[in-house]
């Protein structure tokens, strides 16, 4: 079964630090050799600051363009891994490894079954 | 020949949570299990009303089921041919599995540790643990949860759709969790039980106190535990602590359905069977030396119960053993508890001073039971105002009937 890990950190104006930013790094890179190695790697993202993003909404049937993420929450989605996993245990043991945010403190992982849905035809 | 719909019951009772914990095993889904078992169930009532009963009706129960499951999978087999979306609920397994089955009831013992491991799983929320857990382990009807909780039945239910649910679609997996980490699932478990218990025995909303069906049906579920993690002394202490509470049960309500306070208990009315057989359960779970909440509150329990009479009560041993509570599980009430404790063994003055340092940070506000335990204290202290505003405190936050009007009568004393 595949399970999408969504990473949800705390964001700071000035974002990480150089420090942050090579624990970041470290971690995120031992994380990434350890899943290549036993073969559960699917995907693994990181995002730009929420300050870069752009939401899309439908209202009244047109296509509203908006500066700024869908929610605004003091988490904010950061990246995602996407490993291949027994069961729900095996993934929560993985997401559990990864590290949440620039502060290595506040944050969560958020667990989620990817779903098995028919893929058009030609498409890999 | 006994009457065949009370052999079903029984039978269904008996042996239902071990059923279900096997036909999961087989199909890998809960809802298969389920149909299955109530088809048997159907089945079992024509053929023993024409037939009699059998010689063992558990394994007749069992065979049974396992019929109708392998025609389930049969069946999604043809439909397979045609579309795929069911195959995804069947173990592909299965089949071969129950058709290698011996006919014995115990092939496979931990089929309902897994059970229990998986209704109890961290990934579900506390009531779905709960409602899971009586539905199949328990084999209480959706009904019957309903009714024990003052739920509406479709409520239940769809908390019942959801836990099933989540468990195929995220893929909680149905085993027993890894050695390193039995010990902490384990505690989730011996919570679910805990709870279903206190929701008998101290019911927190509704009409009456007790409702007696979920504390035995708690009881026995740490039974069936017992059997099932006979290594973890914990499991054993529960049932102790919920055997000795239980054991008081007639003397904690009066014939006009009344709360009566340990201390004013008839401590004739206490069961005395019960009694000995939780005292017996706490000798055998100190033995072990591994001491955790449940062994020290049962061990509290039972230093109430050596009390032939309230006077009698080694209030300075409960003192202590709230202390080491305290020290494993460092909460606010385990606090007033201590607290309470040590009013009755060092004096109200000095009690009363803990229980007001307590509440210092405002998060019992909420809590009835520390405005209960205040008003107490001081009303045996003779402060009397103190006491009245402090009860109708407790009054405001009470949910419970029962406990209400006790509360009543308590202010009411007072005029």
């Amino acid at each position: 079964m595949r399970y999408m890990m969504l990473m949800y950190s705390r964001e700071t104006p000035e974002g990480p630090s150089p420090e942050e930013v090579d624990y970041l790094i470290k971690t995120h890179g031992a994380l990434i050799a350890e899943a290549k190695q036993k073969g559960v790697l699917i995907s693994v993202e990181g995002l730009k600051s929420s300050a870069t993003a752009t939401t899309i909404r439908s209202q009244d049937g047109r296509a509203v363009v908006l500066d700024g993420p869908f929610a605004e929450t003091k988490e904010q989605l950061a990246g995602f891994y996407i490993l291949e996993c027994r069961d729900l245990d095996e993934a929560t043991e993985w997401a559990r490894k990864i590290p949440t945010s620039c502060k290595g403190e506040s944050g969560c992982i958020e667990i989620r079954p990817v779903a098995d849905l028919p893929r058009p035809p030609g498409a890999a | 020949m006994g009457d065949p719909r009370a052999a079903i019951d029984a039978v269904y009772r008996a042996e239902s949570g071990r059923i279900t914990a096997a036909l999961i095993r087989y199909s890998g889904s809960f809802d298969l299990a389920e149909e299955a078992l109530q088809d048997a169930v159907a089945a079992a009532l024509t053929h023993w009303e024409r037939d009699g009963l059998p010689a063992n009706p558990g394994a007749w129960l069992m065979a049974a089921s396992k019929r109708k499951l392998i025609d389930f999978i049969r069946r999604a087999r043809t439909r397979h041919e045609k579309s795929s979306t069911l195959a995804h609920e069947i173990n592909l397994r299965a089949e071969s599995q129950v058709d290698d089955l011996e006919p014995g009831l115990d092939a496979y013992p931990d089929d309902r540790l897994r059970l229990i491991f998986t209704c109890c799983h961290p990934a579900l929320n506390v009531e779905a643990q709960v409602a899971l857990t009586l539905r199949t382990l328990g084999g209480l009807t959706t009904a019957e949860i309903a009714r024990a909780f003052l739920r509406p039945e479709a409520t239940i239910a769809q908390r019942l759709v959801r836990a099933r649910n989540k468990i195929k679609e995220a893929g909680i997996p149905y085993e027993v969790p890894p050695l390193d980490q039995t010990a902490k699932r384990l505690q989730a478990v011996l919570a679910v039980v805990y709870l279903i218990f206190n929701e008998g025995y101290a019911a927190t909303e509704g009409e009456s106190l007790m409702r007696s069906d979920l504390g035995a049906e708690a009881i026995r579920l740490a039974r069936i535990l017992r059997e099932l993690v006979p290594s973890d002394p914990e499991v054993i202490g529960l049932l102790a602590l919920m055997l000795l509470h239980d054991s008081r049960g007639a003397a904690r309500i009066n014939v006009r359905g009344e709360l009566v306070p340990l201390e004013e208990q008839d401590r004739r009315l206490w069961d005395q069977g019960r009694m000995a057989e939780g005292l017996e359960c706490l000798d055998l779970a100190l033995r072990e030396q591994r001491p955790g909440p449940y062994q020290i509150q049962a061990a509290i329990a039972a230093t109430h119960a050596h009390a032939r009479e309230p006077g009698a009560t080694d209030w300075t041993e409960i003192a202590s053993l709230y202390g080491e509570l305290l020290r494993l599980t460092p909460t606010p009430v385990v606090a007033l508890n201590h607290a309470v404790a040590v009013a009755m063994s060092q004096g109200l003055e000095e009690g009363l001073k803990r229980i007001e340092w307590l509440g210092v940070s405002g998060t019992l506000d909420e809590y009835r039971l520390y405005h209960a335990a205040r008003a107490d204290l001081l009303r045996r202290l003779g402060r009397r105002d103190e006491a009245l505003r402090a009860y109708e405190q407790a009054l405001v936050l009470s949910t419970n009937r029962v406990e209400e009007a006790f509360l009543r009568k308590r202010v009411a004393s007072f005029s």
